[in-house]
């Protein structure tokens, strides 16, 4: 195995010519610092920037792949490199001139004003936009179209949060700071999967708990995930319990006497009222809706209650749900009452899932927000806000939240849709819905940076942007750390910051709309940074005395004194720097540590809430419960992850998760293709046991969207990936859809013939190739389709070594034609492919076996195609995938049948993708260890070197040590069949 | 110089004494004649007097390895298989070099001319023709030239041997199975080949394109050069009268010192005709190999058509040989009711083999594979769930096999997926491998 002769990617030596450029992630929300290497305008490499607060330097497997995801194949065959115009639905793209794109858009946006009313037109954004984009957006909508139509994706994602902390501390702002696990003495993590989805805070966690081994950890989810491997308890609660789950923890507090009167009593409001309601909520009724023991709920809230500090971590198992705000007020309400707040390490801390969600709401760039917290409910601010803009109001009426504006469109209310740096067509629920609303919307532009996402294929306007490495700007984290966004390189072909389109777009609106204002709204140097700085300058205005000031702050000092945390207001500040002042802290790391709070009279507010479960319960019809989230090496739609095969070394394909007992009730096996159906819609994949997910539960990656997994629908449609299933019912308050439960049926499909094809592909091809395969999904009942890598340590663009694997199923064999179109482009049509066919059987297999150039005694596997029985998978996929010599099979390659003629070894998935070592190689390692866990953990990360760089897959080598250790040496060796 | 082999075999001791002992003539000292009286013999040494007729001047070879005689890798001594003891020692009378001129039906007398003319005479009360077949020469301008020659007996196999010592070019046409053993053992023996072929591809007969083509492909390797779908004009003759050039109808030429005809066999149907035997591509005989016209009279081998076939291989001549015994034995209850044919090329190194309906066609299904890193192809071809044809090239281990499967015509539904892997593949337990 190739894993110790690879270097070392963190003590990577800069050349003398590479540029080092400090910017942020473009990931989660944690907001890792990074620093980009590039050669002229070429990106080359990324490390952790060592000083920033977030991160120190580190990186997880994302953030440490994302100069691959820059290079220069990747660009050229998956960016928007040009504006593009669809003259027909379905029709390609031609590319035109900016000018011309921005006036045909003015136009269709000033004529559907005219002839509707600005409510006639939406703006659906993103939180991965900077906050300068955001802010042009906002006073866009608002400002001069006069529509609150403007919505953002952190509606799916962070909106229960936002409204759970107005509700009970009266502002949109998490009190805590990544400080505070230092000093928590329990950790209550509910509803997230931090392990994968906040892999750097993780390793902040794993640091604290190494330096506090008092420290108690709680994790609460329905899902046994990786983050569990830390937890001293864990409580699997059933799916939508938590309010049920947190109220009966007051109870209980309320019982044993662990709440803190005098707190309350000073500074809080409305308790009388929650402790009525929490009266019914007794142990035995909360662990028989939550499906818990009552002993763990006990322990559970004396642990909460008791600990000299409670902090608590939760992220989308409380936010997206039908009662989203009511579970995180419930859970604030908890740190209220134990006055488990404003304090170090104590507090609800919220870990936001986007890098930039809460700079859009910090510029009130959501449907029910204004500028710096504001609120559009409120005339004083509606009357601030348009003084600070110059323009005499701006509209009252409520704007549409997310699933509002796509149910609005599909209604034909809203005829103009502009998506930015999102991917409704994947990323919302009941895509029934949205894909109506996508083709009935009169007109839609999409502004990306990446011309392979779903929603592309329903624009009528594509405006292609810069995305990072090149974008200019701020970002601000979980913690309200404001941080500089830096460009490394220029924007490639005609892409332009988003903040400058939209601008640029705005003004010649401003021309066809009646006067707003004397002079222009949007004053700025476009496409230059100095454009950036200005819009922040004027969002920084609209902070003072809010509770989000940053008057203090400056990019200057942002570049001088290093990212900062707001509130940070001018007399706080220290002014500009002077000498060597990075790394000093201006602005606040904790809030309400005065026991005053954002309401009016400063105190907090209970919030009392009654339990409601999921909105769509299992029944009869739709038997399980289905959950969606996060892999450990992928983000959102993937359009970015997705273009590097080794990032799915973890997880290769889309599949379902079932506990083991269910499927074995369906008479389910490993690798079955079963369909899942809900009310909305059905899906055919793979299903999978695991160990994480409980009875009547099932989970599917929020990832799969229709560019790696689709289909034929029984009545002809693509099928649009997992949110096909989903359901958009939203919590009442945030308005955030439910993503995290659909009733769904899980039936074995039958569909007798089955197709996999697989094969290595040059760079400069490999994305394109993966495009043309995608097109061809939606001929097969089912069909998937996925990069994979070369094992190995990251090692940087050169050596990574790619393919694409498409996997498909039907009821009956297609035509030849469609599988030789699907042979020349995986390069089989070649004349060095050995073939089989029967035709009548619905039988061909295709294996390109080509010499070594050094030997040409020896010869591999280049690609291959399986059509009919592919149970040969089982090794000839291992032949491929591990680079096995494939010369002494010959034609045997061809045969049928799961067995290879001569041993086959997979070396199984890949668990640490940083230095590419495989289950295969840790358990062999394993079963020769010795020692306590901590030790062979230790031993097999010196002997491996897994989990040594970014550490991303230490929970999951912890799970492996103990497992190990509970077996008999005779564990089977994973193979590639099950992997 | 006179020929020499005439044998007069006196009755000696311990030999069956009985009179009026039946006696069994038979015209044509080849495979197909000589097998018969084999098979015979071992059912009743004692029940006719035999007598045998041959043209040729030599005791029954084996014909189909003229080509590795040719090729050098045999000598004649090594494919002759009945030498003049084993008549000897079966008490028949053998007049070679007698070549039978007329046979009278009524008087049952068979009637020969040798070299000098002189006249022989045998009785019959039964007659076994076994005139075997000829080449067919293409009725081209110079087809006589001194030169040309066809590929069908040790006379021809000779010629070719001398003069490849004496001459560079030669040209084969025909690039059926014959042609194609000459080409290569002409080219063996130092000439410079061409071969003529008037389809589009090798050995039409007996293979699809796709492995017709690797044959040329690897033919071509080796030193053979072709002229596909090529059509002979005529063949041009020097100034002594002896062959120098090929001309096609396109107006090109090749320069040939030795033209070979192989372009296929025609029935020798001349004696019978003269006999007024009934013929129709051969002489038409019944399942029991007797003359529809003459119940006496057999015919067996390449001169015989039963059921509208007049065979070229080897193979059927035994089978029918096994009947045409039976019959002449008179027990009477051997059938023939034709043959499967199957080809293999003798020509070292290359591995084909075809059997039975091998180009499939209407209700056929075909299983193909194809290995051009090993040079193998493969065409299966079933129909009914029957196994009709096959058409191997580059590794015919299997062969034999799918022969078998195929004259046995037993359903293959059961074993259709491994068909394609040879008989040893044993059955797929489906389990993943570990």
């Amino acid at each position: 195995m190739p894993v110790n002769r690879m270097p070392e990617p963190t003590v990577r030596q800069p050349l003398p010519t590479m540029t080092d450029t400090r910017s942020t992630c473009p990931y989660c929300g944690v907001g890792c610092g990074v620093i980009i290497e590039s050669e002229g305008a070429q990106i080359t490499g990324v490390r952790g920037d060592p000083e920033h607060p977030a991160n120190f330097g580190r990186l997880c497997t994302k953030g440490s792949t994302l100069h691959l995801t820059a290079s220069a194949a990747v660009t050229m065959q998956t960016r928007l490199l040009q504006p593009m115009q669809r003259l027909q639905r379905g029709s390609a793209a031609a590319s035109v001139p900016w000018a011309q794109a921005l006036d045909v858009a003015a136009d269709r946006f000033a004529r559907i004003i005219a002839d509707h009313g600005p409510d006639a037109v939406g703006f659906y954004v993103s939180g991965q936009l900077l906050t300068e984009d955001y802010y042009v957006f906002n006073k866009l909508a608002k400002g001069l179209i006069g529509t609150n139509n403007l919505d953002t994706n952190s509606r799916l994602c962070m909106s229960s949060a936002v409204a759970g902390y107005k509700k009970t501390l009266g502002s949109d702002a998490p009190p805590s700071c990544y400080d505070d696990f230092k000093d928590a003495q329990c950790l209550f993590i509910v509803g997230s999967n931090t392990a994968w989805a906040h892999p750097i805070l993780f390793r902040r966690i794993e640091d604290a708990r190494r330096a506090n081994p008092a420290m108690k950890i709680v994790v609460i989810d329905p899902r046994r995930t990786d983050t569990c491997e830390i937890a001293d308890l864990h409580l699997a609660i059933q799916p939508g319990t938590d309010v049920m789950l947190f109220h009966g923890m007051l109870h209980l507090m309320l019982r044993e006497g662990w709440t803190q009167p005098a707190y309350i009593a000073r500074h809080t409001s409305g308790f009388d009222a929650l402790e009525r309601t929490v009266r019914d909520c007794t142990p035995d009724q909360v662990a028989k809706v939550c499906g818990i023991e009552p002993s763990a709920l006990i322990e559970a809230t004396r642990l909460f209650a008791n600990s000299p500090s409670t902090l608590s971590l939760y992220c989308m198992g409380m936010n997206q749900s039908s009662s989203g705000t009511a579970k995180n007020a419930a859970l604030i309400n908890l740190h209220l009452a134990t006055a488990q707040i404003g304090k170090p390490g104590a507090g609800p801390f919220s870990l936001t899932g986007q890098p930039n969600a809460m700079g859009g709401r910090e510029v009130g760039g959501m449907a029910n927000l204004l500028s710096a917290h504001r609120d559009l409910a409120n005339a004083g601010h509606r009357a601030e806000v348009a003084a600070l803009w110059g323009v005499a109001d701006v509209p009252a009426a409520p704007g549409k939240t997310a699933i509002e504006m796509f149910q609005a469109a599909a209604d034909g209310e809203i005829r103009a849709l502009w998506i930015s740096c999102t991917n409704p067509a994947q990323s919302m629920p009941d895509q029934a819905t949205v894909r109506r609303a996508l083709e009935r919307c009169e007109f839609v532009v999409v502004q990306e940076a990446f011309a392979t996402t779903a929603t592309c294929a329903y624009a009528d306007l594509l405006l292609p942007a810069t995305t990072w490495g090149e974008k200019v700007g701020t970002v601000t984290n979980s913690e309200r750390r404001i941080s500089r966004v830096r460009p490394a390189v220029p924007a490639p072909g005609a892409a332009r910051h988003d903040w400058s389109a939209v601008a640029d777009f705005a003004t010649r609106l401003e021309a066809r709309l009646p006067r707003r204002a004397p002079g222009t709204l949007f004053p700025y140097t476009l496409d230059d940074p100095a454009g950036a700085q200005a819009i922040w300058n004027e969002h920084r205005e609209t902070t003072r005395g809010r509770d989000l000031d940053i008057t203090g702050l400056s990019w200057a000092l942002l570049d001088t004194a290093g990212p900062q945390q707001w509130p940070c207001p001018e007399d706080q500040a220290t002014g500009p720097a002077t000498g060597p002042a990075t790394g000093r802290s201006l602005g606040k790391a904790r809030l309400y540590e005065d026991g005053v709070f954002a309401t009016p009279d400063g105190r907090a507010r209970f919030h009392n809430a009654a339990y409601q479960p999921v909105a769509e319960a299992r029944d009869e019809r739709f038997p399980f419960s289905l959950n969606t989230g996060r892999l450990r090496d992928q983000w959102h739609g993937m359009s970015r992850t997705g273009t590097l095969g080794r990032l799915f070394g973890h997880v290769p394909e889309p599949l379902v998760q079932m506990n083991g007992q269910d499927m074995a009730r369906l008479q389910l096996g490993d690798g079955d293709l079963v369909q899942v159906s809900s009310r909305r819609g059905a899906l055919v994949l793979p299903v999978r046991a695991s160990t994480e997910v409980g009875p009547h539960q099932s989970f599917i990656a929020m990832h799969w969207g229709e560019e790696y997994l689709s289909g034929q629908s029984s009545s002809g449609e693509r099928i649009a990936g997992v949110n096909a299933l989903t359901l958009p019912v939203f919590c009442p308050d945030s308005k955030q859809p439910e993503l995290k439960h659909a009733a769904v049926r899980i039936l074995k499909a039958e569909l007798p013939w089955s197709l996999l094809a697989a094969a290595w592909l040059p760079a400069d091809r490999l994305q394109a190739t993966r495009e043309a395969l995608r097109a061809l999904m939606a001929r097969f009942a089912f069909a998937s389709c996925v990069p994979f890598g070369a094992g190995g340590a990251l090692q940087g663009g050169a050596a990574e070594r790619s393919g694409v694997l498409f996997r498909a199923a039907a009821y009956e064999a297609p035509p030849a034609a469609l599988l030789m179109e699907i042979e020349a482009l995986l390069g089989l049509a070649s004349d060095e492919t050995l073939r089989y066919a029967d035709v009548r059987r619905g039988q061909r297999r295709a294996m390109r076996l080509v010499r070594n150039a050094s030997n040409a005694q020896e010869a591999q596997l280049e690609g291959f195609l399986l059509a009919g029985d592919t149970r040969a998978e089982a090794w000839i996929k291992t032949l491929l995938l591990d680079q096995l010599p494939a010369q002494s099979f010959g034609r045997q390659l061809l045969r049928p049948g799961a067995t290879a003629p001569a041993g086959v070894a997979a070396r199984g998935k890949v668990v640490c993708s940083c230095f590419g070592v495989t289950e295969t190689a840790i358990a062999t390692t394993l079963r020769s260890g010795t020692g306590s866990e901590s030790e062979r953990l230790a031993s097999l990360q010196a002997g491996l070197r897994c989990g040594t760089n970014c550490g991303s897959c230490v929970p999951e080598l912890k799970r492996m040590v103990r497992m190990t250790a509970s077996e008999i040496a005779s564990t089977p060796v994973p193979v590639a069949a099950t992997a | 110089m006179r020929t020499p082999f005439l044998f007069l075999v006196q009755p000696t001791k311990g030999m069956d004494m009985r009179v009026n002992k039946q006696k069994l003539v038979l015209v044509g000292n080849g495979m197909a004649g000589v097998r018969t009286l084999e098979e015979l013999l071992k059912i009743d040494a004692t029940l006719y007097d035999i007598t045998v007729f041959g043209a040729e001047p030599h005791p029954n070879y084996n014909r189909i390895m003229l080509s590795p005689v040719l090729a050098g890798e045999q000598t004649l001594d090594e494919i002759v298989l009945n030498p003049w003891s084993w008549y000897e020692d079966n008490h028949i009378t053998v007049h070679a070099g007698r070549k039978v001129v007329e046979v009278d039906r009524v008087k049952r007398i068979v009637r020969a001319v040798d070299a000098q003319g002189d006249v022989v005479e045998a009785p019959y009360d039964r007659l076994l023709l076994c005139t075997g077949s000829s080449p067919f020469m293409l009725p081209v301008p110079g087809k006589d030239l001194a030169g040309v020659i066809a590929y069908r007996d040790i006379a021809d196999t000779l010629t070719m041997i001398d003069t490849a010592r004496t001459h560079r070019h030669a040209v084969v046409i025909g690039g059926g199975l014959l042609g194609l053993e000459a080409a290569n053992g002409l080219m063996l023996r130092g000439m410079t080949v061409t071969v003529v072929h008037v389809n589009a591809w090798l050995m039409d007969r007996q293979l699809d394109r796709v492995a017709g083509d690797l044959l040329r492909k690897s033919l071509e390797e080796r030193g053979l050069k072709f002229r596909l779908g090529a059509h002979t004009q005529e063949l041009v003759g020097n100034e002594d009268g002896r062959v120098k050039a090929i001309r096609f109808k396109d107006g090109s030429e090749e320069m040939a010192d030795l033209v070979v005809m192989a372009v296929g066999i025609r029935p020798n149907v001349g004696l019978a005709e003269s006999m007024r035997l009934h013929c129709d591509r051969g002489i038409v005989v019944t399942d029991t190999l007797q003359t529809v016209t003459d119940a006496r009279i057999y015919a067996v081998g390449e001169c015989a058509a039963h059921r509208g076939i007049a065979y070229g291989l080897v193979a059927p001549l035994f089978e029918q040989a096994k009947v045409a015994a039976n019959h002449l034995a008179e027990m009477g209850y051997g059938r023939y009711v034709g043959s499967l044919t199957s080809t293999k090329l003798k020509v070292t190194g290359i591995d084909l083999f075809s059997a039975g309906d091998f180009m499939g066609g209407e209700g056929c299904e075909e299983i193909v594979m194809n290995d051009p890193f090993g040079g193998v192809y493969k065409k299966l071809v079933i129909k009914d769930d029957k196994l009709v044809g096959a058409c191997l090239y580059g590794d015919t281990v299997d062969g034999s096999w799918y022969f078998r499967l195929l004259r046995e015509g037993l359903s293959v539904a059961q074993i259709r997926d491994q068909l394609m892997f040879g008989e040893s593949i044993p059955h797929d337990a489906g389990q993943p491998h570990a």
